[in-house]
Order: C-alpha cells, then structure tokens, then sequence
C-alpha cells in the first residue's frame, strides 16, 4: 500500500499582530496510505480542522510541504492549481447548513464541479448529478429543490454527493456526522464506507466522536494544541492507549452501557486546552498530565515508533 | 415550606408529571409537539429524556419550567405535579418560587444563555437578590462561594469578569453555579454538555454528580447522547414523536430494551465492547410530521416489527417488569410475535 498524501512537518501558524501567532499547527508530518482511513481526533483548538485544511491548501502553509503521488505541491496556492487538485481533493464540510450556497438548487451545487472541471454537456451533468443523488439516498427529483427544503442529515448527503462527483482520490471530512442525530450518523457512516469500497476513497476522517472513529478508521491519529501525540492502528490506539493524553481522552469517552459506565473510574483530568498563542516549552501536555516528569517541562518529546509495535507516540514515558 | 412538606405522603414522589400534552400554533398549523407524557423523579435520582431533534424532549421541561412562551404555545392538557401540588401554569409553589428557586435550569449553550453585559458574578448573585432577599454585597459573597463550589479557579478575580473571558466548559460550570444558587430541589440540564468537548464533559457530569450528592437534588438531564445516559442515569424515558416510547430504570433501558426504537438506537451506534462489535445499522426513514400525528404508532413506518394494528391504532403502555414499560403492540398479549426472544434477549 503506497502513500497517497504525505504531510512533512507541515505548519500553519496565524498572525495576530504585536509579534503573536497562533501555533494551529505546528510540524505535523502523517502519511496517508492508498484507499485508507485515518481518523484525527483531539479537543477543540488541538489543529485538527487546520490540519486538514492547510493539507488541501485552503490554508498557505506556514512551513513543511504536502507531498500527493510523489509530487510536492505549492507552498501557496494559485488559481490553477485549485482547478488542476480540485478533482484529486476534496472535502465534506461540518456544518450541513452553512457550507450549502442557499441561492443555487441542489442540482446546481452537485452538478458545479463537473460543470467547471470538465467539458460535458448539460444533460451529461444532469445525467451525473440524477446519479449521485441516488447513490447518496436521494431522489432525481430532488435536484430542483433548495438546500432549505431539506433535513440536516439530507444536507450532509448533498455535500457528499458535490465532493465526490468529481471522483476525488482524497477527501478530508471535517466532523462530517457531529451536527447529525444518531440514526441519520449511521447512514453517513455506511454511505461512506461503501463508496470506500466502491470508489476507492482515501479518507482523513477528523471528528472528536471516539468511537466512531475508531469505528470507520484503519489508523487513528491523537492530536494535542497543534502537535500530533500518538498514532497507530485504530482499534490499538482506543484499547491500548499509550500516550498520557490519548489515555484521558478516551477514559473520558462514555460508552452506552451503564455497567460499564458506574465500574469506571473517573478519569476526567483538570484544566482545559491552553491557549495555542502562548505555546509552552517542553511537552505541550505537561502542565495537564497526570504521569508529568521532570524533563517533560523542559525538553518536547519527539513522534517516534514504540518498540516492536505499529504506533508512534510523542512521550517521554514511552521513549 | 415545612408545612407545605409536612401534609404529603412521603411516598409522594418529588415530581410526578402525566399525560403532558403541548402544542404551538404556527403558520404551517399546529404543531402537536409534545402529546401526552409521563414519568416521574424522585429526591437525589437523576432521570434522562433521550431522543432525537424534535422528539419534543426539551417543550417537555420547558413546560415544567414555565417556559414555553404562549401563544403560539399552549399547554393542552396534563399536569405537573412538585411533592403534590400543581406547577403547570403557576409561577410559585408553597410561597416559593418554582422557576429560579424550586427548580434551576442549565442549557446547552452556556454562551448565549448567559447576559454578556453583566458580570458573571452579578448573573449568579441576581437570583439570590430575588428569591432569597439577600443583599447586594452578600449575594456577591455566596456568589463568589457557590463559583467554588462549582470548582472555577481563582473565584474571586472571575466573578468580576464577563461570559466572554470564559472557555465554554467554564461557562458551564457557573451555569450551574447560578441555577443551584437558591439551592433547588430539582435541577433541569437541557444537553448541558452537548457543545464540550469530551474532556470537559467529563468533568462537568461529575460535578453534577458530586452537586447532587452533597444537595440531594434530583437531576433531570436532556441528551440524545447514550454514553451520557448510561453514565448519569438511574431512570431513562426514551422519547419518540412527541412520546415516551420506554420507560424504566437504566439497566431495563440498556439491557433489556423493550422498544423497537431504543434497539434501534443502540443498533446505530459503534460499541468499544469487543464481544458485541456489530455493523452500524441506521434507521431509515424520518420520524413522523407532528402537523398531522398518524393514528397508530409514530414510529411504525420505520419499525422493522411493525404490524397491521400499529398503522391502525396508538399502543398502550405495556407494563414489563418493575415499573419499566414500553408502548409497543408487540407487547400486547394478543401478538403473536410476542417478543420475549428478540428484546428480552440480555444482551449484556
């Protein structure tokens, strides 16, 4: 299984003006294999949207590069290079409701991007769009109706169907299912796994529902105030967490079965995620985790690979 | 307020609400959000509604808490009753006040529940000003206490800050500073920790539950969120188009689910559990159109068990074993794919 998508200490920092930045994201480096789903999960504020993000170029990077089959890919990107990734890249936006232009019917939002990318004739792209909308669960007729005529979880498959018309290689969905109720998640999820098979999908899937994630994902990646701290098979991560703040994310995951629940300790841990402007020194974790050493406040643990094992982790306690 | 106590059957539990019926008149018609509801929660319980958007579980609590602006909001029918005594449509109860002192709320989104012109201080220590006739300064005093209570860092120097110098966690967290200020004998938390993240979720459902253990307090908590249920809750009602589809305590909820939909639910969701990993299986179809109810069981068109008379008529309440029940005519003694196989099945 070879690389699809490389990110090589990718950083995206923001300017706030008077010498301050926010550190979003800050040397990631993650390889995403053909046709595999790695799940990004960590808090909000830890980098994951701008991860994704800046690894389809909607942000500049900062610094590091996006290498795609082989290629590196522009620091900045230019009009034409938008038009060439465009049908290699896509990606499945969270919010149902905004991310839908509500002045354009549905099939004009499907149907946009062949219109763009490829010369076809409009009852080609009629024929593509009346496809997709049943390969997403809805209907043909549905193309001349309006994103407000819709629920939440019909949305959902409106943006699926408007990112994947272009046959893309590589999709980012940014919590493509949190604004979604539980049975609507389900046939999300299911849709995306079988046009996995069908289509041959590559998926970096960020959401911050643990076990969904490790549900969907082949590889989970842990990401903490822009930095990535663990990463490693997705059933080997949530069972067996190695990383000090993977552990307390996933002790604090309730699970639906109360005896589960009331045999748990609690392992919720104190403070919140600090404030990715003021970046401490050392271990970013150091100041919350429950294991903290000496050295974690003076010297930032590097991702390496944990002996005899599939899994990089970024801790002191590890290495 | 100890007379008022006094003249109850101690049997009497805290809050007992039945056949709860609310609707709300809009341009598209009446909407019949809420038809026909009942449970009840006692003294340092915590009951769970769970459902999906638009079960009607919030109009439920917003009617108990007199909430529900009218019009286009109308009570219909149904009572709610605080150790005895009738609250639906009343402002106070036994000379108190329900809404404030009796019973607190706390809502999903602590940043816009919360006045961004005032202190958070000045927010928490006004009730207390209200109901209990205290004085500025000490008002301002308990309020600086109950943020303490509440586990807020430095609680001096953040009472005299605004909402917006606050992360959302600790936004709710003197969410429920303000609602316990007047020290009420129920709390209402409307997905009170839907917005956070699940590190922070963690800490304020322990909280919660610590709250409750010092004060007594019964907890009612709103979620779609099952992980949540089956770590706070001792009682679970499931609602479904404007129903409590099944009623009973967390265990008769979770292991041995009665309704169609609540297996549903579970069958939708990924469990960590390795003996029970299964295929996510969705429901299909959308709940019912609450404009015009059908006549038989609002969840039958996406019921895989659904019979002829469930199209045709509204099920009962079924009751199982303990008080846990379940309105479904696979129930009835009359079925003849009496489910004893499929529900009853422990699935733990």
């Amino acid at each position: 299984m070879g690389d699809l998508i490389e990110a090589r200490e990718l950083t995206r920092f923001f300017d706030l003006g008077g010498n301050q930045r926010v550190h979003a994201v800050d040397k990631v480096s993650l390889s995403i294999g053909e046709r595999e789903i790695v799940g990004l999960v960590g808090e909000s504020g830890s980098g994951k949207s701008t991860f994704g993000k800046t690894l389809l170029g909607l942000h500049n990077k900062t610094d590091g590069e996006v290498i795609f089959r082989g290629e590196t890919l522009p620091q900045k990107y230019r009009p034409a290079d938008f038009q060439k990734l465009a049908t290699k890249m896509q990606m499945i936006f969270q919010d149902p409701y905004s991310s839908l232009n509500p002045r354009m019917t549905v099939g004009e939002i499907i149907g946009e991007g062949l219109r763009l990318h490829f010369s076809l004739s409009p009852s080609d792209v009629k024929d593509q769009v009346v496809d997709w909308l049943e390969k997403v669960g809805l209907q043909a007729d549905h193309m001349s109706r309006y994103p407000h005529e819709f629920s939440g979880g019909q949305r959902q498959r409106i943006g699926i169907a408007r990112a994947l018309i272009l046959e893309p290689e590589f999709v980012v969905c940014d919590e493509p299912i949190s604004a979604l109720d539980v049975s609507v998640q389900a046939q999300v999820i299911n849709l995306l796994g079988e046009l996995k098979q069908t289509m041959g999908l590559t998926l970096l899937f960020i959401a911050h529902d643990l076990s969904m994630v490790r549900y969907v994902s082949d590889r989970m990646a842990v990401m903490y105030l822009g930095s990535l701290v663990e990463l490693g098979k997705a059933d080997e991560v949530y069972f067996n967490p190695k990383h000090p703040y993977t552990e307390v994310l996933i002790g604090s995951n309730p699970e639906p079965d109360p005896n589960l629940e009331k045999g748990r300790a609690s392992t919720s841990i104190q403070g919140e995620i600090p404030s990715p402007v003021n970046v401490p020194s050392g271990c970013r974790f150091a100041n919350r985790c429950p294991k903290v050493l000496d050295v974690c406040r003076g010297k930032t643990p590097e991702l390496i690979p944990v002996k005899d094992e599939d899994r990089l982790v970024a801790c002191h306690l590890v290495s | 307020m100890k007379a008022a106590e006094e003249n109850v059957d101690p049997a009497t539990p805290l809050l007992t609400v039945e056949d709860l019926q609310v609707e709300f008149d809009t341009y598209g018609g009446t909407v019949q959000a809420v038809r026909g509801v009942s449970f009840s929660v006692d003294q340092g319980q915590t009951l769970a509604i769970v459902g999906e958007s638009g079960c009607g579980k919030s109009v439920t609590v917003q009617s108990i808490m007199g909430l529900i602006p009218t019009p286009p909001g109308r009570i219909t029918a149904g009572s709610a009753r605080l150790r005895g005594h009738q609250i639906l449509g009343r402002s106070t109860v036994g000379g108190k006040e329900i809404r404030g002192a009796e019973i607190g709320m706390i809502f999903q989104d602590p940043m816009t529940s919360l006045n961004p012109t005032m202190t958070i201080g000045d927010q928490i220590a006004e009730p207390l000003q209200i109901h209990r006739g205290y004085s500025a300064r000490d008002a301002f005093t308990e309020a600086i206490r109950l943020l303490e209570l509440s586990k807020i860092p430095e609680a001096t120097k953040r009472a005299q800050q605004y909402p917006f110098e606050f992360s959302g966690g600790m936004l709710q967290r003197a969410m429920i500073a303000m609602a316990l200020s007047c020290k009420p004998s129920i709390l209402i938390a409307d997905e009170p920790t839907t917005a956070l993240d699940v590190t922070i979720q963690a800490q304020i459902l322990d909280l919660m539950q610590e709250l409750q253990k010092e004060t007594g307090m019964a907890i009612i908590l709103i979620t779609h969120d099952l992980g949540v249920v089956a770590r706070m809750a001792d009682e679970v009602a499931v609602m479904y188009a404007g129903k409590v589809v099944e009623y009973g305590s967390a265990d008769d909820v979770f292991y041995r689910s009665a309704h169609p939909y609540t297996v549903g639910l579970k069958e939708a969701m990924p469990t960590n559990d390795p003996a029970r990993q299964h295929e996510l299986k969705p429901i299909d179809g959308s709940p019912p159109d609450l404009f015009a109810p059908p006549a038989g069981c609002g969840y039958c068109p996406r019921c895989p068990y659904a019979m002829q008379i469930c199209s045709d008529r509204q099920p009962q309440d079924h009751n199982l074993r303990g008080h846990h029940s379940a309105s479904c005519w696979l129930h009835h003694a009359q079925s003849d794919s009496r489910p004893e196989t499929l529900f009853f099945k422990d699935t733990h």
